[in-house]
């Protein structure tokens, strides 16, 4: 059997950073459910992931899929101290936009709008870019994200001190490394396996 | 094998304020290393070897110019018997390690966005020392690393084209995204430490007690 990648030449693209919902569509085809054994149901946490192409796709290697998920729920929701969610998702956003994943800030832009209540700042990083100015201590995880991410890094004590000055403690900053960090493997995987869509109108109502 | 990789490149041990600032988020530090186990001691070896899991990761390490783990995948790249190919990796390193991220956007409005720069074809002769699986897995590597944005199912069909399978690609497609995270946390961490250091700290602020009824 020849394995060949999908294409989807009629999908709707974003044409920006956005907090929509979008929809993601994979070019290589997900593990069909019929082929999933016990070591993928495990893998995918959640059944109901596995009618989601991402999760479907990423299934095919279950054991790295399983050991994602684990890392990526204490990073982003383990809120025993550290830093806020809003500031956890909006170093998952600073990311995503120099990266370039649309898919991935459109996510995490939503959430970090949801926990904090600042839609408006959080429109500007994605309308102007990471050097838009928020507040203080917001342009300070910005900053940090985006010395983490740049290759080479740019990332040192100076990145540590300015978040120092803006009250973040030990445990808060290594959550803005993480998040960071984190998103440099989810952008990886969500923008080089598939596409993002703008979902398809519903009917007028 | 190791313990944790993160705490053994850099040197942390029980008791210093980076293990009490990691041990705030037990699963993450547990599972970065459950991933690093999955990847490079997997359970399948069938759709990518041992050789090029670590000699893809030598090469993501190396052009992103973090040492310390460059070092530790060149040397299990050696131990699963690849020196010769690692030192084509290290040559490749040499000239093709850039700045990042650039990239041409897919998206209309972003268009202006739009950078250039330096990408990665790997000449004949080079790619028959390698072999076409990894050649093509190297360039992959380059892709992702510099200009993820530009990824595209054209390059997933040179991976396919090269021999690579579906469930192939995305092992090595979290392999190369996962170092990339790999990497940030040692450099993150690092310079944390180094802080930590020069101020002459002894215990971590944020990190709470234990509980003793959990």
């Amino acid at each position: 059997m020849t394995e060949h990648t999908v294409q989807h030449p009629d999908l709707e693209r974003p044409e920006r950073f956005t907090q929509d919902s979008l929809g993601w569509s994979p070019w290589l085809e997900p593990l069909p459910k019929s082929e999933f054994t016990d070591r993928h149901w495990e893998a995918v946490v959640d059944r109901a992931r596995a009618d989601m192409p991402y999760f479907a796709l990423l299934a095919r290697d279950p054991e790295i899929l399983l050991a994602r998920t684990r890392t990526d729920n204490d990073i982003f929701y383990n809120t025993e101290g550290g830093a806020p969610r809003a500031e956890r998702e909006l170093a998952a956003t600073a990311t995503s936009r120099l990266n370039g994943c649309v898919f991935c800030a459109s996510v995490h832009s939503r959430f970090a709008t949801q926990n904090s209540d600042r839609g408006e700042d959080v429109q500007r990083l994605l309308d102007e870019g990471v050097t838009a100015t928020l507040d203080p201590r917001w342009d300070a995880v910005v900053a940090a994200s985006v010395a983490l991410t740049e290759t080479p890094s740019g990332f040192g004590t100076e990145q540590i001190r300015a978040l120092r000055e803006q009250g973040l403690d030990d445990v808060e900053i290594a959550d803005v490394i993480a998040g960071s960090a984190f998103f440099n493997w989810a952008n990886r995987l969500m923008l080089s396996l598939g596409e993002p869509q703008v979902p398809k109108r519903r009917s007028a109502s | 094998m190791s313990d944790d990789v993160i705490d053994e490149v850099l040197a942390i041990l029980p008791g210093d304020p980076l293990d009490a600032i990691r041990a705030a988020r037990p699963a993450a530090r547990e599972n970065a290393q459950r991933s690093y186990e999955a990847l490079f001691e997997p359970v399948d070896a069938s759709e990518a070897s041992l050789a090029e899991r670590a000699l893809v990761a030598q090469f993501v390490t190396g052009v992103s110019r973090e040492p310390l783990l460059t070092d530790w995948y060149r040397a299990a790249a050696v131990d699963a018997g690849a020196e010769s190919q690692a030192e084509v990796v290290d040559a490749l390193v040499a000239t093709s390690a850039t700045t990042g991220p650039f990239g041409a956007y897919a998206e209309v409005g972003l268009a202006e966005e739009s950078t250039d720069g330096l990408r990665l074809t790997i000449d004949a002769a080079t790619r028959q020392l390698l072999g076409a699986r990894l050649a093509s897995a190297i360039e992959h590597a380059h892709l992702l690393v510099f200009r993820p944005r530009e990824a595209s199912a054209a390059a997933l069909d040179r991976l396919l084209d090269a021999g690579w399978s579906t469930t192939g690609i995305v092992t090595i497609s979290q392999l190369i995204a996962f170092v990339s995270f790999q990497l940030r946390l040692v450099i993150g961490l690092g310079a944390l430490q180094a802080d930590l250091v020069e101020s002459g700290a002894t215990a971590p602020t944020g990190t709470a007690t234990p509980r003793s009824d959990s």
